[in-house]
């Protein structure tokens, strides 16, 4: 496998690009595998990857049912962030962004993370007050890059926003955390494939597992459209579809709906908006960055409905334009270039489950809601550890399926058990 | 766009309701065990297929439907009353 290095770049643009390898293997399937990781999107080789650095687990295998890097990984609005209040996610997304800080480098792929501040307005004295308390908490727990600005010095940073008295929602100030960003989602996930074929692990794309046998509270064989796989052990990562895959391991009802989240893309500007701007304001929620292409890579609420159905509604785009329009004025009249929707496990207090499952063998990462692109790397890396030692690691003991058994909500927004609200 | 056939209003866009959520749980008795609880307000079988949901009218006539639909497809294949709703009472007392 060709380095990517300033070198190889020179020399292959000097003799036509010829001396660039494929990425990663076109694995076949092998009959045994000591884990099987279900799902090949950032989470399942990201999981792959920290397996096979961290934990010295090279027998691994990635199913994929498509391809990679075809479903949410590219269905995402590539926001990465850490600034969350509840204990359990500050320091877990916190392990996130430091992993984020590295990537580039510890895969050897420019995944083009821009540390370029995530800006999250604020619109009522009483929005002002929360978000300090939870900055403030940030702050006093070691992100130390979260701050409070009033209109001076947003004014100042972001020119553009809509300041007018006049406003709908005239603006405060803004919550602000200075080492959040935006990263591109294929270069994460094609960098992540690489890393982990590497160091000896199977894609497999194409590969859709049609069923699950199970000996004794264990998972024997998964049954795939390529033949079927032995496993020692079975990672679940398959956003909007655990479920079903639950079903197909015998297994019964989970807290978890699958809900559908748009995303839009506008046409390429020149540069506009060098931050990540988020409204959110009663209904309306909007959150908007420009990709280093140019188009303003934008989007809004949940549709509303439950859907496992990889396509949007109209009234969300006209909620997003509205939101667009009372925020950023000035992109009134710039083309939508286009739009797609993925499909999310929201869960009933809107975090995650990272642990182990009523099967021996079987360990389950689901329920990301909206925040599962800025997860990747922290999920890879907890799911890794958790099937090589068998052992929930302090920072993910509470994100089990039995914590609302216990009375343990990990409830962000405070908008209770109803998954359409966690956005 | 979904296109809801109100009983009450004709048919008409989805954006005119808000969704309720599955309309399949009965919620246990208020004495019953703590694990039923937990079973109705967190558990769900997140059907891909159909499902019975609410949904109500908020721009109608802010009745609550119960309606059997298609989550892959959308498709809506029955829409019923909640609640019989005046205009089913008012023809009974006729």
């Amino acid at each position: 496998m060709t380095r990517f290095s300033a070198w190889n770049v020179f020399w292959n643009g000097m003799t036509g690009q010829k001396g660039w390898d494929r990425q990663w293997r076109d694995a076949t399937p092998k009959a045994h595998y000591d884990v099987v990781v279900i799902g090949g999107g950032l989470h399942g080789l990201a999981t792959a990857y920290y397996l096979a650095k961290n934990h010295g687990i090279h027998n691994v295998a990635v199913l994929e049912k498509g391809w990679i890097g075809g479903g949410n990984a590219g269905r995402n609005t590539t926001i990465v962030r850490s600034n969350y209040a509840q204990p359990g996610n500050r320091e877990f997304y916190e392990h996130s962004l430091k992993l984020w800080e590295n990537l580039s480098h510890e895969l050897n792929y420019n995944v083009m993370f821009s540390q370029r501040s995530h800006i999250a307005l604020l619109h009522s004295p009483g929005a002002v007050d929360g978000a300090a308390r939870n900055y403030n908490t940030m702050r006093r727990t070691g992100a130390p890059d979260a701050e409070i600005w009033g209109l001076p010095q947003l004014k100042a940073t972001v020119p553009h926003l809509n300041y007018s008295a006049d406003a709908r929602f005239p603006i405060m100030g803004a919550a602000v955390q200075k080492r959040a960003g935006t990263a591109r989602h294929d270069a994460v996930v094609w960098g992540y494939a690489r890393a982990a074929d590497q160091r000896g692990v199977d894609v497999i794309q194409n590969c859709e597992v049609t069923g699950i046998t199970r000996e004794a509270g264990r998972i024997t064989t998964i049954q795939t459209s390529r033949g079927p796989i032995m496993a020692g052990k079975v990672a679940l990562s398959v956003a909007g579809n655990t479920s079903r895959l639950w079903g197909m391991a015998g297994l019964g009802r989970l807290p978890i709906e699958s809900h559908k989240l748009q995303a839009f893309v506008s046409e390429p500007l020149k540069p506009l908006l060098d931050q990540v701007v988020v409204f959110g304001m009663g209904g309306a929620h909007f959150y908007i960055s420009q990709s280093d292409k140019g188009g303003m890579v934008f989007g809004g609420d949940l549709d509303w409905y439950k859907s496992y159905a990889q396509r949007g509604n109209l009234p969300i785009v006209q909620d997003v334009a509205e939101a667009a329009m009372s925020v950023l004025p000035c992109l009134g009249r710039v083309k939508l270039l286009r739009h797609w929707a993925g499909v999310v496990d929201m869960s009933m207090d809107g975090s995650h489950f990272l642990c182990k499952t009523p099967l021996d063998n079987l360990y389950l990462n689901a329920g990301w809601n909206y925040g599962g692109f800025k997860a990747s790397p922290a999920a890879g890396w907890y799911l890794a550890d958790l099937v090589a030692n068998d052992r929930p690691d302090e920072k993910i003991r509470n994100f089990d399926l039995k914590r609302f058994e216990r009375g343990l909500q990990i409830d962000e927004r405070g908008a209770g058990p109803d998954p359409k609200l966690h956005g | 766009m979904i296109r809801i056939h109100c009983p009450f209003c004709g048919p008409r866009d989805h954006s005119e309701f808000s969704y309720g959520g599955d309309g399949s749980i009965t919620y246990p008795a208020l004495d019953a065990p703590m694990e039923d609880w937990h079973d109705a307000v967190f558990l769900r079988e997140n059907i891909c297929g159909v499902q019975t949901e609410t949904w109500q009218h908020t721009q109608g006539c802010r009745m609550w439907l119960s309606i059997d639909r298609d989550t892959m497809t959308h498709e809506i294949h029955k829409v019923r009353p909640c609640h019989p709703g005046v205009k089913t009472l008012l023809r009974t007392e006729q």
